[in-house]
This record gives C-alpha cells, sequence and structure tokens, in this order.
C-alpha cells in the first residue's frame, strides 16, 4: 500500500489510532470483570459488619480475643502497673513512635483495643509475654509492650488500634479496620 | 541439532501422516535419533526424573481433586475422608504429597549440576531462565497445594506468604485483600487457590516444553563444558542410549520415592497440620516445607530497616526483597559468571566456591527450621550474606582470577582418556591460550 506523507496526520491515521483506542478500551473493560471478582465478595462485606463487644465479664488484668472479619483483635483491661509501664516509656526511642494516651480513649486508659495480628507476618502473637510484658509473636520473635507497641523484633509497626467507640462503660463497637494490616 | 539418523516413513499410513502433520517425525528427531553428548552422567538422568514427577503429580491430583472439597468447613474432613474411606486414597495422597518433595529433591539436583557443569553459560542462557520460571512456578504451586488439607500449618503458613504483599508500598493493603477476597485468609482464599493450584501444573507443563526446546536447539552441555564438535565421534543417539540411562536413574529415584511414601509417608510433613485450621490460634513454630526453608531464613535474616539515606527500607520490605532476590539472582547467573570454562571439573578455584556455596544453602535451610531468635537471626544474616556473595562478589570475580585447567580437545578426546578429566594445572603460558569454547 503506497503511503502519502502528510505533516499534520490524514483520516487513515485518525482511524488507525481510533481502532486501536477503542481496541484497548474494549480489552481493558474485557479483563476488569476477571480482576474485579477477585475482591471482597458483598456477602464478605455484609460479614464484616460493625461488632459489638460485653467488656464486663473481663476481669483486671486480663484479656479477651474475638474474632471479626476473620481476624482476631485483642482486648485487654489492663492493670494499673501496665498502664505505668506503656506511659513511662520515652516515646522518642520506639520504632514507631506513639504515646500511649494516642491508643486508647480518653479516660479509658484500662481499656486497650488492638488488632491481633502482628504487623510482620500476620501471626497472632502470645499475652503476657515478651521482654515487655505485653505479647510475643512466636512466628519471627517481634516483642509488643503493654500499649502493643513495636519494641524489638521484625515488626515494622505498632500492633494497630482499630476504629471503635465506647456505646456504654462496659460494651464497645468495633466500626472499622486499622489502615494497616 | 543435527540427529543421527533420519525419519523415513515406511508405511503408507506413515507417509501420509508425515506430509500433514508430522509427529512421529517430531518424536523421532527428539527423543530417538537427537545427538547426547557420550560422556554424560547420572546427575544428567535428573531432567527426565523431573518430566515424570511432573507427570506423577498431574495424575495424582487429577484424581485427588476428584474428592477433595475446597470449603473451610469441609476441606479438612474431606482430606481425611480420603484417607480412610476411598480406595487407594491413602496411597495417591501421600504418593502426592510426598511427590511433592521428591520433585522438588530432583530440582535442586538438577539446579546444582547446572551450577557445577557451567550449564547457564552461552548459549544456553534462556534455557537456564526457563529453568528458573519453571522453579518459580514450581514453588507457587507447592505452597498453593499446601494450603488445601486446611491445617494450622495450611492455614498459617498462607497468612504468612501472603502478607508478604503488603509489604509493598502504597499498594500493599489493596493487593493482599485481592489476594485473599476479604479481609482475611478464609473461604474465598481456599477457593482460589485450589483453582490455581489446579492451573500452575499446565503452565510448568507449558514451560516445560519450551525448556526441552531451547535444549534440543544447542544442545545438551556435558561434565567437560566443552561443546560437540563432532557428532559421529563426540555424541551417542538418545534412543536407546539416554532413555536407557534415564530408566535405570528414574528406577533409583523412584524406591528413594517409595520409600517415603510407603514408610515414612508424613516425615517430611509437619505433625501440626493434622489440627483444624483454626484463626485464633498461631502454632508456636511456623515453619514452610523444608524445600523453603533456606528461603525463609533469608526472610527472616533482615530485621532491622536499611538505611539508604534518601529512603528508608523497613525490616519487613527488606526481608521480602532480600528473599525475591535471591531467586531472582539465579536468573542473571549468566552474565554474573565471568568465567569463560563452563564446568567445574576444570576450575580448581571454584570447585571449593561451589561445595561452599552447597554448604551455604544446606545451613540456610537448617536456620530456616529453627525458632527467630539469638543466634539463629544473627547466623540467618551472616549466611545471607555468604549467599549473595556468592553470585555478586564470587562468580564475577573468579573468572578474572582463576587459572583453569586445561580443557580436553574434544569430548571423544576426553572419554578415550587422551586428557585425564581434570588433569594436571595448565603452565602459564597455556593459561594465556583463550578458551575458545565458552
Amino acid at each position: 500500500m503506497a503511503s502519502v506523507q502528510h505533516s499534520e496526520g490524514d483520516r487513515r491515521d485518525f482511524l488507525y489510532l481510533a481502532t486501536g483506542a477503542t481496541a484497548a478500551i474494549g480489552v481493558g473493560a474485557a479483563i476488569w470483570p476477571f480482576i474485579s471478582q477477585l475482591a471482597p465478595d458483598a456477602g464478605t462485606i455484609a460479614a464484616g459488619a460493625p461488632i459489638e463487644i460485653d467488656l464486663a465479664a473481663i476481669p483486671d488484668g486480663g484479656q479477651i480475643k474475638i474474632l471479626w472479619r476473620g481476624k482476631p483483635y485483642f482486648v485487654r483491661n489492663r492493670t494499673d502497673a501496665e498502664i505505668k509501664a506503656a506511659v513511662d516509656v520515652n516515646v522518642a526511642t520506639l520504632r514507631d513512635p506513639q504515646p500511649d494516651a494516642a491508643r486508647v480513649k480518653e479516660g479509658r486508659a484500662k481499656w486497650l483495643v488492638i488488632a491481633a495480628n502482628c504487623t510482620h507476618l500476620g501471626c497472632v502473637p502470645l499475652g503476657n509475654q515478651g521482654d515487655y510484658g505485653g505479647w510475643f509473636c512466636p512466628c519471627h520473635g517481634s516483642h509488643f509492650d503493654t500499649s502493643g507497641r513495636i519494641r524489638k523484633g521484625p515488626a515494622p509497626t505498632n500492633l494497630p488500634v482499630p476504629q471503635y467507640t465506647f456505646i456504654s462503660d462496659t460494651r464497645i463497637r468495633i466500626t472499622g479496620a486499622a489502615a494497616t494490616v | 541439532m543435527q540427529g543421527h539418523s533420519h525419519y523415513v516413513p515406511t508405511s503408507g499410513i506413515g507417509k501420509w501422516m508425515d506430509s500433514r502433520l508430522p509427529v512421529p517425525r517430531l518424536v523421532y528427531d527428539s527423543f530417538i535419533a537427537y545427538p547426547v553428548p557420550k560422556n554424560l552422567n547420572y546427575f544428567y538422568t535428573f531432567g527426565a526424573i523431573l518430566s515424570f514427577m511432573l507427570v506423577s503429580q498431574i495424575v495424582t491430583g487429577v484424581v485427588l481433586a476428584m474428592h477433595y472439597t475446597a470449603h473451610v468447613d469441609l476441606a479438612f474432613n474431606s482430606i481425611e475422608k480420603m484417607m480412610r474411606d476411598v480406595n487407594y486414597g491413602w496411597m495417591l495422597r501421600y504418593l502426592h504429597a510426598n511427590g511433592a518433595s521428591m520433585f522438588f529433591v530432583a530440582v535442586y539436583v538438577h539446579m546444582f549440576r547446572g551450577l557445577y557443569y557451567g550449564s547457564y553459560k552461552a548459549p544456553r542462557e534462556v534455557l537456564w531462565i526457563l529453568g528458573v520460571i519453571i522453579y518459580l512456578l514450581m514453588m507457587a504451586t507447592a505452597f498453593l497445594g499446601y494450603v488445601l488439607p486446611w491445617g494450622q500449618m495450611s492455614l498459617w503458613g498462607a497468612v504468612v506468604i501472603t502478607n508478604l504483599f503488603s509489604a509493598i508500598p502504597l499498594v500493599g493493603p489493596t493487593v493482599v485483600e485481592f489476594l485473599w477476597g476479604g479481609y482475611s485468609v478464609d473461604n474465598p482464599t481456599l477457593n482460589r487457590f485450589f483453582s490455581l493450584h489446579y492451573l500452575l501444573p499446565f503452565m510448568i507443563a507449558g514451560v516445560v516444553v519450551l525448556h526441552v526446546w531451547a535444549l534440543h536447539v544447542t544442545g545438551q552441555n556435558n561434565p567437560t563444558g566443552v561443546e560437540v564438535k563432532d557428532i559421529k565421534k563426540d555424541t551417542v543417539p538418545f534412543t536407546p542410549y539416554a532413555t536407557i540411562k534415564d530408566a535405570v536413574g528414574l528406577v533409583f529415584f523412584l524406591i528413594l520415592f517409595m520409600w517415603f511414601a510407603f514408610f515414612q509417608p508424613t516425615y517430611l510433613g509437619h505433625a501440626v497440620n493434622f489440627v483444624p485450621a483454626d484463626p485464633l490460634v498461631t502454632p508456636p513454630h511456623i515453619v514452610p516445607e523444608w524445600y523453603f526453608l533456606p528461603f525463609y531464613a533469608i526472610l527472616r535474616a533482615i530485621t532491622f530497616d536499611i538505611n539508604l539515606i534518601i529512603f528508608t527500607i523497613p525490616s519487613k520490605l527488606g526481608g521480602v526483597l532480600a528473599m525475591f532476590a535471591a531467586i531472582a539472582v539465579l536468573a542473571f547467573l549468566p552474565w554474573l559468571d565471568t568465567s569463560k570454562v563452563k564446568s567445574t571439573a576444570y576450575r580448581p578455584m571454584h570447585k571449593q566456591f561451589f561445595w561452599a556455596f552447597v554448604a551455604v544453602c544446606l545451613i540456610l535451610g537448617w536456620l530456616g527450621s529453627k525458632p527467630a531468635e539469638y543466634p539463629y537471626t544473627v547466623l540467618s544474616l551472616i549466611f545471607t550474606g555468604l549467599y549473595f556473595a556468592y553470585f555478586l562478589v564470587v562468580l564475577p570475580l573468579l573468572g578474572l582470577f582463576e587459572t583453569p585447567r586445561k580443557l580436553p580437545a574434544s569430548i571423544a578426546d576426553s572419554v578415550l582418556g587422551k586428557v585425564r578429566s581434570g588433569g594436571a594445572p595448565v603452565t602459564a603460558g597455556a593459561a594465556a591460550a583463550p578458551q575458545t569454547k565458552g
């Protein structure tokens, strides 16, 4: 096919581009459902609705583990000594600097609510263990303090605090996961 | 490569087919007349052994899929039913589970063989890289398959491995949610893992076809590393020589395989995987299957943030990058090794470094099975350093400083003993002579 030089492009160039663009959009539109189906489905999202937890049954120094959205969360009723240990830390020395006050609700410092999957690779740390009296992850050796903050080991960040509110003195509602895993 | 003889169809139907779809000609040229170096040793039978293992895994796997239920509430019990109720179900499952381990035994022998005899060097770079791709696919398939019984180690292995992807900056958490199909490793995850576990072996089979094709274009390497110069003198036809040798190697390999499958069927697994998966309880000690242990040690070796002045790699991302780099570096091997001599039999210094590297891999495997505490964490870091030093320091420099032994003029000369394999070191003058084959 003989081609004629047109500095500003001709009708055929336009048709090539338009056809190519249409084909690309078509292929993209056809691929999208195959990607999108991998995302959490409507049932999974519905099953992940906010959950209420009764705190009355947790004794001083005790801790419960609940399952929400397939993942465990710790709710710890901290003793005064544990709170003091968490507050007295020099925040600047921490890997993920966060004061204890930023991890609990104001006036309810005894209640610590945190995600129970280690921020390293998702194992469930063991309570009341490790060098800092908080949690110890048996998989890869991360130590967390009584505020759930990373103190030693491979985990990059503190155990995240989910979004929750107190709906009464002994009842909380978890409404959303924290940003990190 | 030009074969020893030519396919000549004799029957009428043979001639008719040959001019339409010459499959018999392809088979004849590839597996009967195809010339193989006459000095191949038993380490060269592992390609055939691996082909057998792939077929074996697909056959047992397809059958097992007829009895398996991919649902978190039913998967564990469907496996137990398979073990107790299904006719020969116990045998088929043990063949499949131990077959995976045997597949890796064979592939590691095959890979170290390639490393020792320089089989990755020109003109076999593409052949080698295809092998690395097959190895990656094998690892993915094995991991996906291990999740399916939905025991404690299945679940927690899946949690640890899928969380690796959360280390990706910015999009990590979204990627992980798409892997899971939810907010955690759960039923949607199990379903898609089953689907992919069924798919990947056929992708492996496809890449194996390319691997064999590339092999048959360049011809096989051999223990001398000297290329074939004269088809008649240096090679023998594939059938019967290589076929029979491969069959003998396979028989001995199968003895090992069957010993595991029938006498130690659970030895290579983990007892905790006989406990149904529980997302609330992490097993005290999560370890992958033995064939992943060296890479697991490398993953756990990076326990500190890597400060690169401009930006900082968090320890988690550092570990993930190190682990993937440990595999990716294999693909660059043809260009990292600067020596013109292929076979380590003629490389006195590399011979020592090679065995040191084998030891490093074994020690990394041992470290990967240990808990993440002192002194194992420090040792993991040291041996991770040694692992990468072999590829990034030793191999590039060795080619410059090593004086290789004199190579035989041809494969035939080597076989006839004109130059004893691994003979006396060459003199300085001979060393200066360029190694034409490289």
